[in-house]
């Protein structure tokens, strides 16, 4: 019961600090929405995805909804830098609630922050050409999301847990960002690629998060739900465990 | 009762001995200081005491539970006021306190969260988002989150520093007052000689990781030689004889027009001595009091401030050690 309190309140911090932050939730709606209005139907007419009955911009939208996740929930993260530099951090250990709680409420709070700014995108993309799916679609894809959203979180506090400046978490966080992204098959098919690139998507986590979101959003996937649903939340352990691993091990 | 009860306490870090085989016990209902330097291990203690490192050698107990093994015991009996601030500016003052109420499980917050902001005069601010608060502010914001979750002891590291004197004052006055009224046990740290001595019921004097003194500031300063009281007048001999005939002074000189009597509590007596020669001419009479600073002097051959800059040295050249 205590440590649910525990979690709930850090949780319940991070979201009040979120809805605070109107610019930001607007600021960083921007890439998604540029990726998805220039790439989307600048390349609409020029790409036939194989294979698929949909439109590109229909094609990249899973993946603009999971970029959207990946980032916003990796720099979550530098909250906890941030908690170290002002301090704030003291004051969450020297209470008396375990560090895994305070771990897992840091990562609810990032992972439902993530997932709403997810969910903003889920909603423009909505309005530019994605087709209104079905319930059990939307919830599909809502699962995938939220799996997307604590699984980066927690690698957000693994990295936090080791890092004392925020410029310098924000380096290594982009460092990754990146790859990570563009391997994810988000802005192409799988198949028809070369083989080592193919490799480096396969071993990619985010690839299955993708794949499950577009399963749910347009019913087609190159991956079945099941092995992504699998590969997504084997990675998300791991994460987990990695992250209060390194957050235990905060010196102070 | 003993609230606090440590024994051969040693914290190392690499080879920078913070905290040497220390040992005390705190009563309950104390104000406690811990006087000297900075970097002499005092923060590391508190520290310790508040679990938020662990004793290289040694033991501690807090309110009779082990800071080891019984660590969520331990921190729901302390509230902690930081040297440093830990609050969220972001929040406002009800919703830090808000926040540290629920990670304590409280249920029942909202009455006493107005009643801690009251005590502290921050009320009429209680919506205010915490940056907009003055230094003196957020260390008494602090201070009413420390004490939310009602703990047996407070601990207070550096309470007042970077403080105006007159925001020091007032916040002397909260202290002295939540001790006296809500009973709190109280342990602070401090650099400053005056907050020691106005504050501490007992003040134990720490250099290099050891206890060096420990005892309520008049005994310490009595220890260095007690207080003097001075005379001067041109008829000094026949004060010096009339002096002598009194029996409760007996540690008296003489010299170039002055009369030097050495006693214990020099400012309660000086008036009985005043009365026992005012037919006599006397040109100006003074009183030196000891301070903490003397006693520090005596035990370490050093002030405060020479112990703290070869304090920064030691700690600069573990760093530089360490990063070899």
């Amino acid at each position: 019961m205590r440590g649910l309190s525990a979690i709930y309140t850090i949780w319940y911090r991070n979201v009040l600090k979120y809805f605070r932050m109107k610019s930001r939730i607007i600021g960083s709606l921007g890439m998604p929405f540029f990726f998805l209005v220039i790439i989307g139907f600048g390349l609409n007419s020029t790409i036939q995805v194989p294979g698929m009955e949909v439109d590109y911009v229909e094609f990249i939208a899973p993946g603009i909804i999971a970029m959207s996740i990946l980032f916003s929930s990796m720099f979550s993260g530098v909250q906890l830098v941030i908690d170290k530099q002002i301090g704030f951090l003291k004051e969450t250990l020297v209470a008396p609630v375990s560090r895994l709680h305070l771990m897992i409420g840091q990562a609810l709070g990032g992972a439902t922050t993530a997932l709403m700014q997810g969910i903003l995108v889920l909603i423009i993309s909505l309005f530019i050409g994605v087709n209104l799916p079905s319930l059990s679609g939307i919830l599909i894809a809502l699962v995938f999301m939220f799996l997307i959203g604590l699984s980066f979180t927690s690698v957000g506090i693994a990295f936090a847990s080791r890092m004392e400046d925020t410029h310098g978490f924000q380096l290594i966080v982009n460092f990754i960002l990146f790859p990570v992204f563009f391997l994810s098959g988000a802005l192409f098919p799988l198949d028809r690629i070369p083989d080592w690139l193919s490799f480096l998507t396969y071993i990619d986590p985010l690839t299955y998060g993708v794949e499950g979101i577009r399963y749910g959003l347009l019913g087609a996937t190159q991956i079945t739900p099941v092995l992504s649903f699998s590969a997504l939340g084997g990675f998300l352990v791991a994460m987990l465990l990695l992250g209060s691993f390194l957050f235990n091990k905060i010196k102070i | 009762m003993e609230l606090i009860k440590v024994d051969q306490l040693t914290k190392t870090f690499g080879d920078l001995v913070a905290v040497d085989h220390v040992s005390f016990s705190i009563e309950q209902g104390e104000i406690f200081g811990f006087l000297g330097p900075n970097g002499a291990g005092k923060t590391t203690t508190l520290s310790i005491l508040s679990t938020l490192l662990k004793p290289t050698s040694g033991q501690a107990f807090v309110n009779g539970y082990d800071v080891e093994n019984q660590q969520s015991q331990v921190r729901r009996s302390i509230g902690v006021v930081f040297q440093d601030p830990t609050l969220d500016e972001e929040l406002t003052a009800r919703e830090n306190m808000d926040i540290h109420g629920r990670l304590y499980g409280m249920k029942h917050r909202k009455a006493r969260i107005d009643e801690l902001l009251k005590l502290v005069e921050l009320e009429n601010r209680k919506n205010q988002l915490v940056k907009q608060f003055s230094g003196g502010m957020k260390r008494r914001l602090e201070i009413a989150r420390g004490l939310l979750h009602d703990p047996q002891i407070l601990f207070l590291d550096e309470p007042t520093l970077g403080l105006d004197p007159q925001t020091r004052n007032h916040l002397w006055d909260y202290i002295r007052d939540l001790n006296q009224k809500k009973g709190v046990t109280i342990i602070l740290t401090t650099h400053y000689m005056d907050e020691a001595e106005k504050l501490s019921d007992r003040v134990a004097i720490i250099d290099h990781g050891q206890i060096i003194a420990l005892d309520t500031p008049m005994a310490l300063k009595e220890q260095v030689g007690g207080s003097r009281i001075r005379i001067e007048s041109k008829e000094n001999q026949k004060i010096l004889q009339r002096l002598q005939g009194i029996k409760w002074l007996n540690n008296l000189t003489n010299y170039n027009g002055f009369t030097d009597i050495t006693l214990q509590n020099a400012e309660k007596k000086i008036a009985g001595v005043i009365r026992e020669i005012n037919d006599l001419p006397i040109d100006s009479v003074s009183l030196k009091i000891p301070s903490l600073e003397d006693v520090f002097l005596h035990y370490t051959g050093k002030t405060i401030r020479e112990q703290e800059a070869s304090a920064k040295d030691r700690i600069r050249q573990h760093r530089k050690a360490s990063r070899r």
